[in-house]
């Protein structure tokens, strides 16, 4: 399996933090990463990030199937994720991931028939005082209203990446 | 030792060295602490918080699977406040549980049942919907119905840390975690079924045994594995003259509970459809045909007495996998009434040069105990985990609880290299070359067990032991040999140059090949062996008489076949690599068939040797062996509950045999000769592997 | 900045946060910045592990545990490598401070991470940082580098010639990496599973090495410390709380937001002054001090010290700092099956009450609250989180249990408002009418 030249480097750079062998501990950094690029916790990626930490490839999917943010099936180009725990649901979370839910056709891990969205509810993201909040990929969205995520999911479905819809500035610097 | 610490617990004063954990201290002094995730001898998990205890002086109950043994510590195990946790884990336990008790396999013998039985709740108060998952096969051997599942991890820890395979893992998080096997939807592993034994639910079901029986309805009968030449003690659940099922869960035998795929599953050769079931003779036309036994046993004997009379030569293959009583009370009837030392065996190990080699010293032959307990091993030439299943969980348990130290010299790549200090590769028959570059590291061992393969034998035993003594360590040996008799076979003199107990036998008759080679051979008499399966006798036409439980491509020649009873069908000895001599007990009888102890008594009565030979009771034979057969004479309760280890020579052994003659088959997890020809689990198994 | 500040707050570990390119490494250096390591790198091991107590400096990511005694665990004369592990794991719903301080001062937390190797001798520090902030990740590993790049980080810092190296390090979804030893496994590479314990970190903690493992707010603490003198830390608190804390306001509040306070600093103040009272000029009904795990408090236990010993005494916790606020629309039934459903979700799975207990308990909320639950589910609902309540492995099972029965005891008027087929009186159009 390959990677791209600036996955490779990442992945170098992830190996040599830990001591020589202590590889392992490089595993849930790299399929992080390595999701983003191949698009999901594939068998292919799974039997050759556990060669390359020196581990089988069942070690590795007992830890992929661990963590929320590891998906076994490829969510959207485009992930979707709102926040319905306690501050947001307190603040319209719940009536936000509702929404999506009406404005994309899909429910909680569902992708659109093109592969450019997907929808999740997700549990606290740690953005509390600005509740509600809604993830899209790692980009966080603060205090969102329905008008808000009426423009961001429209201006998704309509093809626009989340840069080109400037009504909705994300807000991690 | 450790240091004795004294300790309460219920109001007992106790003790016991630092550092044993309370569950242990309770249990040995008949104190139940429940649990599911504590298993003896593998890593601590803490995980099923059945075994919460009261400790004074510590705010919050605390875990007694992880908790050592304190001065002064006060335990308390059943409070109203334990008894309530008891209770309320049981709930939560049964709360996504099916209630499916009356078709689980497990059921009658489910840690979970009895758990709730003594400590869980009348009722249940859970009315939400369960989760279910389909149930999965995960090979010809493993079931898995994840519903059951109670996830205590001991199946993960059986396979990671028992037989150093780690084909099993837990994946997803929470109430939705599931053990998985290694090759997503199926496993790829030894087939050993430990999973399946130590699962405490009926979580993990055996392919075999699944939804059979109700183990209420099994007779239990302790009897030691017929394959290869571990000895591990299998205890066979039998019902209606039918072996369901094997394992060793009382840890009764020598083994413990371990078992490997031929001990647990591969009895099923027993009742394969081709299984010979009366006798058969050679009509006029030249076709096998059925007879009886008064009728087959006559044809044998007026024709070995003929043979005899006119002094024609014999040539005698006895088993090893026949008991020992058979094969001493072969070789004196070939002996002392048909006047031949034409009797041999396959040989699969060099042991006669061994016990030379060793003659005149004392504990030195390497007991299944020792590779528990002894500090560092040296393995030769020998796949251990492959072909030797038991001997390898033995020295991996050392590993595991007192870091032994392992060396390997071998061809190929070897599980043990995984928890060797020292790993070298070196071709077969070069491997002494490896020995100079380890000396160093030998020398400094407390001491060694040294295990070697058929590539070393003849002189180059002799110069294995002498590199052993040359330590200055106690080292103790074992030569590595393929099945469950081999060992007994060569002590019970199955060898044309030596009698039972290695004297030499005077005039050395013909070995197995020498046998095949002649061209005079009047009869040649067969038990439990194929020699023709990849050979043919040089002699044309002799009397060929094959004892056999399968017509097997030498019973194919035979002009009567004799059929045979399994190890699983009879009473007797067999003596495993390790020396250690145990007993058999008849599980079941095969209509039909006759052991091959009472078929050669019943040749000898029929020639008028009756009075020679004497009953052919095992225990009859076997008091016979005592006397006759030195370290044989070891006291019958001895090996009636267990294993005792003999040293069948202390002076040197009379006559050098010829290294050319011993050849191991190399049997793998999957192969054992004949019974693994007929052993439907074995060849399912096999498939399955080729398929993938 | 995500809020304006309140007058009524103590900035000390926020006190950058306003600066122009607070994050800049020279924002920092203009600012007292790697002053407290210099100070520290002239200082007996000793003598900072004592400052460390003596500043009367707890946890922050929950527990409460003092600080300096945790460093003091460490076996600083253990010839195996020594390691400083950074919890960044924030996931505690209603806690957004951990973010605050590395987005804004990386510099403070790389100092105080620095400081905490010099005081046990430990040469490598890692930032655990979870997989959801990863532009923090990107601009910790630049702050990083601006450090290395002056020499701050590496084979020989501030020319000491001692060593001490730094790294980031991803999660990926999992609130119980943000329990210490699940940290540990899942900064090993494992599944996030709890470890036995003892041996605790300080002595078998990353790769079975001494580790010191602190939340980022704790080490973001220990440069003032340092700097200023414990005394001036321990004066900012109250009694055994040393310092400031940054709650984070969330919920029913008018200005909702992350405010540095001095530990102590009363609940209802801080809802009504700094927070600017309850949203919409309605009435208070209740207030979870310390993040979801904490027991909720009715509006009548608020006016209440926010320190941890005066919230543990009210039988709640001080927590995370994450604040969250109800006003009376809010349904404490809906309250609570959000919390279970978070809790059983994030439950790893290990340990039987916690992992059956969390997801029954889901499952018999989300049926109560939607109106098909029977008056002994109430007794139930009691009975099962007690049943997990001390009994877990981890800590989890416990922060499940404690609010739930705090919801149940405490509100049992609104349980029983949803008893017989009532749709949920706090909901416009109830699930069940609406189907």
């Amino acid at each position: 399996m390959t990677f791209s030249p600036e996955l490779e480097a990442r992945f170098e750079r992830f190996l040599a933090k830990y001591p020589a062998d202590r590889k392992r501990s490089a595993l849930i950094p790299m399929l992080i990463y390595g999701q983003d690029e191949v698009g999901s916790i594939t068998d292919e990626f799974v039997e050759e990030i556990a060669k390359r930490v020196g581990v089988t490839p069942l070690e590795v999917r007992e830890v992929s199937g661990f963590y929320s943010m590891l998906h076994h099936k490829p969510m959207g180009k485009y992930h979707v994720q709102v926040c319905t725990n306690i501050s947001c649901l307190l603040t319209g979370g719940e009536e936000l991931y509702e929404r999506a839910c009406h404005k994309l056709g899909l429910g909680h891990k569902q992708v659109s028939p093109d592969g450019r969205i997907s929808l999740e509810e997700v549990e606290c993201m740690g953005a509390c005082s600005w509740a509600p909040a809604v993830q899209i990929n790692y980009d966080f969205y603060h205090d969102v209203t329905p008008e808000q995520l009426d423009k961001l999911l429209d201006g998704l479905k309509a093809g626009k990446d989340p840069e080109q819809i400037t009504e909705v500035p994300k807000v991690n610097c | 030792m450790a240091d004795l610490v004294k300790f309460t617990i219920d109001g007992i004063e106790l003790e016991a060295p630092a550092g044993t954990l309370v569950i242990e201290a309770a249990k040995k002094n008949g104190i139940e602490i429940p649990s599911f995730c504590y298993y003896e001898g593998y890593s601590l998990q803490a995980a099923c918080r059945m075994c919460l205890v009261e400790v004074e002086r510590m705010p919050k109950m605390q875990v007694a699977c992880t908790l050592p043994v304190g001065p002064g510590m006060v335990v308390r195990t059943n409070t109203p406040q334990i008894q309530a946790a008891r209770k309320g884990t049981l709930e939560f336990l049964l709360g996504n549980h099916p209630l499916d008790c009356p078709v689980c396999d497990k059921g009658g013998e489910c840690e979970l049942q009895d758990m709730v039985f003594r400590y869980g709740a009348g009722e249940s108060r859970f009315t939400e919907t369960k989760i279910h998952v389909d149930e999965q096969q995960w090979s010809p051997v493993v079931f898995y119905d994840a519903p059951r599942c109670i996830l205590c991890f001991r199946c993960v820890r059986a396979c990671d840390e028992g037989m150093g395979v780690g084909a099993l893992g837990v994946i997803n998080r929470g109430a939705v975690s599931l053990i998985a096997p290694n090759m997503q939807d199926h496993l790829n592993c030894d087939e050993c079924g430990q999973c399946i034994d130590i699962c405490p639910v009926g979580a993990l079901t055996s392919g075999t045994y699944r939804y059979q029986t109700r183990p209420w309805e099994m007779e239990h009968v302790g009897t030691i594995c017929t394959h290869c030449s571990d000895g591990c003690k299998t205890t066979l659940g039998v019902r209606h003259e039918q072996i369901m099922r094997g394992n060793n869960r009382d840890r009764s035998g020598i083994n413990g509970e371990f078992l490997c795929v031929k001990g647990r599953y591969a009895f099923d050769f027993y009742d394969h459809a081709e299984r010979l079931q009366t006798p058969m003779v050679r009509n006029v036309a030249g076709k096998l045909e059925p007879a009886s036994w008064s009728k087959a046993l006559e044809v044998v004997a007026k024709k070995f007495g003929e043979i005899k009379a006119r002094g024609g030569r014999f040539g005698i293959v006895g088993s090893n996998h026949t008991t020992n009583e058979e094969n001493f009370y072969l070789q004196k009837f070939a002996r002392e009434c048909l006047g031949t030392n034409n009797i041999d065996h396959r040989r699969t190990g060099d042991v006669t040069t061994l016990v030379d080699a060793l003659s005149g010293t004392s504990g030195t032959l390497a007991t299944t105990a020792d590779l528990y307990e002894k500090k560092a091993f040296l393995i030769i030439g020998a796949d251990l985990s492959i072909e030797h299943p038991f001997l390898a969980f033995q020295i991996r348990a050392n590993y595991r609880h007192h870091q032994a130290h392992v060396y390997t010299v071998t061809a190929d790549e070897v599980r043990e290299e995984k928890t060797a200090v020292r790993a070298i590769r070196k071709p077969r028959f070069q491997e002494f070359d490896a020995l100079p570059e380890l000396r160093d590291a030998l020398a400094a061992e407390p001491n060694l067990v040294i295990l070697f393969g058929d590539s070393v034998k003849g002189e180059d035993v002799r110069k294995l032991v002498a590199f052993g003594e040359s330590l200055g360590i106690p080292v103790s040996y074992c030569a590595l040999v393929d099945y469950s008799n081999s060992r007994g076979a060569i002590d019970m003199g199955l060898t044309p140059e030596l009698l039972p107990g290695y004297h030499a036998s005077g005039t050395p008759g013909l070995n197995v090949g020498e046998m095949l080679a002649a061209t005079d051979l009047d009869a040649f008499w067969v038990i439990g062996e194929n020699p023709l399966e990849n050979a043919k006798l040089s002699t044309k036409r002799p009397f060929v008489v094959v004892q056999d439980m399968f017509l097997t491509e030498t019973a194919q020649k035979a002009d009567v076949v004799l059929p045979s009873a399994s190890a699983y069908e009879k009473n007797g000895t067999v003596t495993n690599g390790c020396g250690e001599v145990q007993k058999l007990k008849r599980a079941v009888s095969m209509l039909g068939t006759k052991p091959d102890l009472e078929i050669i008594g019943l040749i000898a009565k029929e020639m008028g040797f009756a009075p020679r030979m004497g009953p052919w009771l095992p225990d009859t034979v076997f008091n016979e062996i005592r006397k006759a057969v030195k370290g044989y004479d070891i006291p019958l309760p001895a090996i009636t509950l267990g294993a005792q280890q003999t040293m069948p020579v202390n002076g040197r052994v009379g006559v050098q045999t010829n290294p050319d003659l011993v050849a191991s088959a190399h049997e793998n997890l999957f192969t054992s000769g004949t019974l693994g020809r007929y052993s439907k689990i074995l060849n399912s198994v096999i498939e399955k592997r080729a398929n993938q | 900045m995500y809020n304006s500040p309140s007058p009524l707050e103590v900035q000390v570990l926020t006190r950058r946060f306003r600066l122009p390119n607070s994050h800049s490494i020279e924002t920092y250096l203009q600012n007292d910045g790697y002053k407290a390591v210099e100070k520290a790198l002239g200082m007996s091991q000793e003598d900072i592990i004592n400052e460390v107590k003596a500043s009367g400096l707890r946890g922050r990511g929950g527990a409460g545990f003092p600080t300096g005694m945790k460093w003091g665990f460490v076996p600083r004369t253990s010839p195996k490598p020594k390691y400083i592990m950074v919890n960044g794991d924030e996931s505690e719903p209603g806690t957004c401070k951990d973010r605050l301080l590395m987005q804004y001062d990386p510099h403070q937390l790389i100092e105080g991470i620095i400081i905490a190797g010099q005081a046990v001798g430990a040469e490598q520090g890692y930032i655990y940082i979870r997989g959801e902030f990863r532009y923090l990740i990107e601009h910790m590993d630049r702050a990083i580098a601006e450090a290395y790049q002056r020499g701050f980080l590496g084979a020989n810092i501030f020319g000491s010639g001692k060593t001490f190296h730094l790294a980031t390090h991803s999660g990926a979804g999992a609130y119980e990496c943000g329990e210490e030893s699940a940290l540990l496994e899942s900064f090993e590479g494992k599944r996030g599973n709890p470890r036995i314990r003892p041996p605790f970190p300080a002595v078998a903690g990353a790769y079975q090495c001494p580790t010191i493992l602190n939340n980022v707010e704790t080490y973001c603490a220990v440069p003032s410390i340092i700097l200023n003198g414990a005394a001036h830390f321990a004066g900012l608190g109250s009694p055994k709380n040393g310092g400031t804390r940054l709650f984070c306001l969330s919920g029913h509040v008018n200005k909702p937001g992350v405010y540095e306070l001095p530990m102590g600093f009363n609940l209802m103040r801080m809802i009504n002054e700094v927070g600017g009272g309850v949203r919409g000029g309605k009435k208070l009904k209740a207030v979870i001090p310390g993040g979801s795990s904490c027991p909720v408090l009715k509006a009548d236990e608020c006016d209440l010290a926010m320190d941890f010993d005066s919230v543990a005494a009210a039988k709640s916790m001080l927590g995370s700092g994450g604040v969250v606020v109800m006003d009376e629309d809010t349904c404490m039934v809906k309250a609570a099956l959000r919390i279970m459903r978070f809790y059983a979700h994030e439950s790893c799975g290990w340990c039987i009450p916690c992992r059956e207990g969390t997801t029954w308990l889901r499952k018999l909320l989300q049926r109560f609250h939607d109106g098909m639950g029977t008056k002994s589910d109430i007794v139930l609902i009691g009975d099962l989180s007690k049943n997990m309540l001390g009994r877990t492995f981890c800590p989890l099972g416990d922060a499940a249990a404690m609010p739930t029965i705090a919801f149940v005891e405490k509100f049992r008027d609104e349980f029983e408002a949803h008893l017989d087929g009532k749709p949920c009186p706090y909901e416009k159009s109830s699930k069940l009418v609406a189907a």
